[in-house]
């Protein structure tokens, strides 16, 4: 079945923009992407859009829909009725490049702030050795495709942008998470202890565990529950709880 | 280039550099429903709650005892044949003696996870939903006082496991008729039976439990007993917002039973 279907697109850049109405033939089983890429061939061709794979894995064509943060790739027509209008602006929390294409570096100089995986002392690598079961919380982690979904819509930087250079974001908060309950990072043995750092150097304090980050993740990854909570909680850890700093103090802790 | 308008405000989604759209969020779901159920709800048993705390009256009729009252700590309590009426704050006590517990149950679902992202979105809009934007014009979270009082939670959450015990033995002494006598139960048995399980559930599946019963190890394959632990938890832990509710609809319920029972509302059915 094809109909013709409404959509509003954002055209512009950073000097300014708007809104532009379309009209646009929509397929069976057609994604909000296909669609843009008929604008693109039909209607607008100068449209920006930046995507690669379309299959919902490489998190390039993230954007909004219906002012929802959504990958276009994995976002079915079908969940539209006909006569519904489509609104498709870019990411609102970051610059605007042109069109549908922002400019995501705050994300970039977020990872590089977060101090890489440390090995443990003696395991070269090729020899690390693990259990599964001891490695699998951070594997869930792994499966985040960089779309950065989660970082639009965090209020904490998309209402506030003063708050960017102090708030890492849940991607990135997770990615600490990650390391800080991989079985086999040594960073402790050089004085980093992670947890605290979160806290400290990379802004946790400033998450409110509202979970919009869980809610948009395509990959359905549960960053709230299984990273940024077990990361607040680790914190505590370190920083609020007498009982496992006289712990620490008496003897040395290995979980 | 398009044209189009220019946003008033440079905050947030406003700010300048990123896409120039007038309104604050482009939704066309019901994204309010939520919150706003979430603060209806809450603000009813917030209402009932501070209204049957102050009442100081109808809050026994054996063997049942209301859990906003239990333990009984002061000397103005009613006398509970074998209850949890430990008078260990003495006379001077002339409030309700439910003020002397009920910090502990109500610090624990306060800084609950949950309940923090239901009164933060429902009460203080911060944000009221995804994508939507918040009205405030700053934000510090829970990097400051107060709210860096949040991460007291797992203390709450030792104290919320004592209150728990507590109305435990409760729902125990619920199995005796009026006259204390063993091997009976009625309608507010079950409803005390049904309420502690749902306590019991909620209290289990805290985050901070969860961390304490395993989350914190970096090897689980050291400790498996923990982790498997630390795996049932984790399937409450999935339900938290579930059990939070219906935990604190079912608290509502026996209290409320027990008001109309011991106000002569009506008498307790007995099965047996």
């Amino acid at each position: 079945m094809t109909h013709t279907a409404h959509f509003r697109v954002w055209r512009g850049d950073a000097d300014g923009g708007g809104l532009q109405d379309y009209d646009v033939e929509v397929n069976d089983g057609e994604v909000v992407l296909d669609i843009i890429h008929r604008l693109q061939a039909t209607q607008a061709a100068d449209l920006a859009v930046r995507w690669n794979c379309k299959a919902g894995k490489c998190g390039s064509c993230s954007a909004e829909v219906n002012g929802r943060p959504r990958l276009m790739c994995m976002t079915r027509m079908s969940v539209f009725q006909p006569e519904e209008t489509v609104t498709v602006t870019p990411l609102r929390a970051f610059p605007v490049i042109r069109d549908l294409v922002t400019d995501v570096s705050f994300n970039y100089a977020k990872a590089r702030q977060v101090p890489a995986f440390v090995p443990p002392k003696g395991v070269a690598a090729g020899e690390y050795r693990m259990q599964q079961v001891d490695v699998e919380r951070s594997q869930e982690f792994r499966k985040c495709i960089e779309c950065f979904l989660c970082q639009d819509t965090c209020h904490v930087v998309r209402d506030h942008e003063e708050n960017k250079p102090a708030f890492a974001g849940p991607r990135f908060l997770m990615r600490i998470a990650e390391l800080d309950m991989h079985p086999l990072d040594a960073a402790a043995d050089q004085g980093l202890t992670r947890a605290a750092s979160a806290q400290e150097d990379h802004g946790l304090g400033y998450c409110n565990i509202t979970k919009c980050c869980t809610e948009v993740c395509p990959e359905h990854i549960k960053i709230t529950d299984n990273a940024l909570i077990p990361l607040k909680e680790r914190a505590v850890d370190r920083k609020y709880d007498p009982l496992v700093w006289l712990g620490n103090k008496i003897r040395r802790r290995e979980g | 280039m398009a044209t189009g308008t220019t946003p008033s405000s440079d905050r947030g989604v406003f700010t300048p550099g990123r896409a120039a759209i007038t309104a604050r969020h482009l939704r066309t779901d019901k994204w309010w429903l939520s919150p706003l159920v979430s603060a209806i709800a809450l603000t009813i048993f917030v209402v009932y709650a501070t209204w049957r705390a102050f009442a100081n009256g109808d809050y026994y009729s054996a063997p049942y005892v209301s859990p906003l009252y239990s333990p009984c700590l002061a000397s103005n309590c009613t006398d509970m044949n074998g209850g949890a009426d430990w008078h260990i704050f003495g006379s001077w006590w002339g409030l309700s003696p439910a003020l002397l517990v009920l910090v502990f149950p109500l610090g624990f679902r306060l800084t609950c996870y949950y309940y923090r992202k239901a009164y933060y979105r429902g009460f203080w809009l911060s944000p009221p939903a995804c994508a939507v934007a918040e009205p405030h014009a700053t934000y510090s979270g829970e990097t400051r006082f107060p709210l860096i009082l949040q991460n007291v939670h797992r203390y709450f959450f030792y104290l919320a496991l004592v209150v728990a015990a507590i109305l435990t033995y409760d729902v125990v002494l619920a199995f005796r008729d009026r006259d204390g006598n063993w091997g009976h139960a009625g309608l507010g048995t079950l409803v005390f039976v049904v309420n502690i399980a749902l306590i019991w559930a909620y209290t289990l599946s805290c985050h901070s439990c969860r961390h304490i019963i395993g989350g914190k190890l970096r090897h689980f394959s050291a400790h498996p007993v923990r982790y498997r632990l630390w795996g049932w938890v984790g399937v409450l832990n999935g339900r938290h917002m579930l059990l939070a509710w219906s935990s604190l609809v079912s608290v509502g319920l026996a209290d409320l039973y027990v008001y109309l029972v011991a106000s002569g509302a009506f008498d307790d059915p007995r099965f047996f």
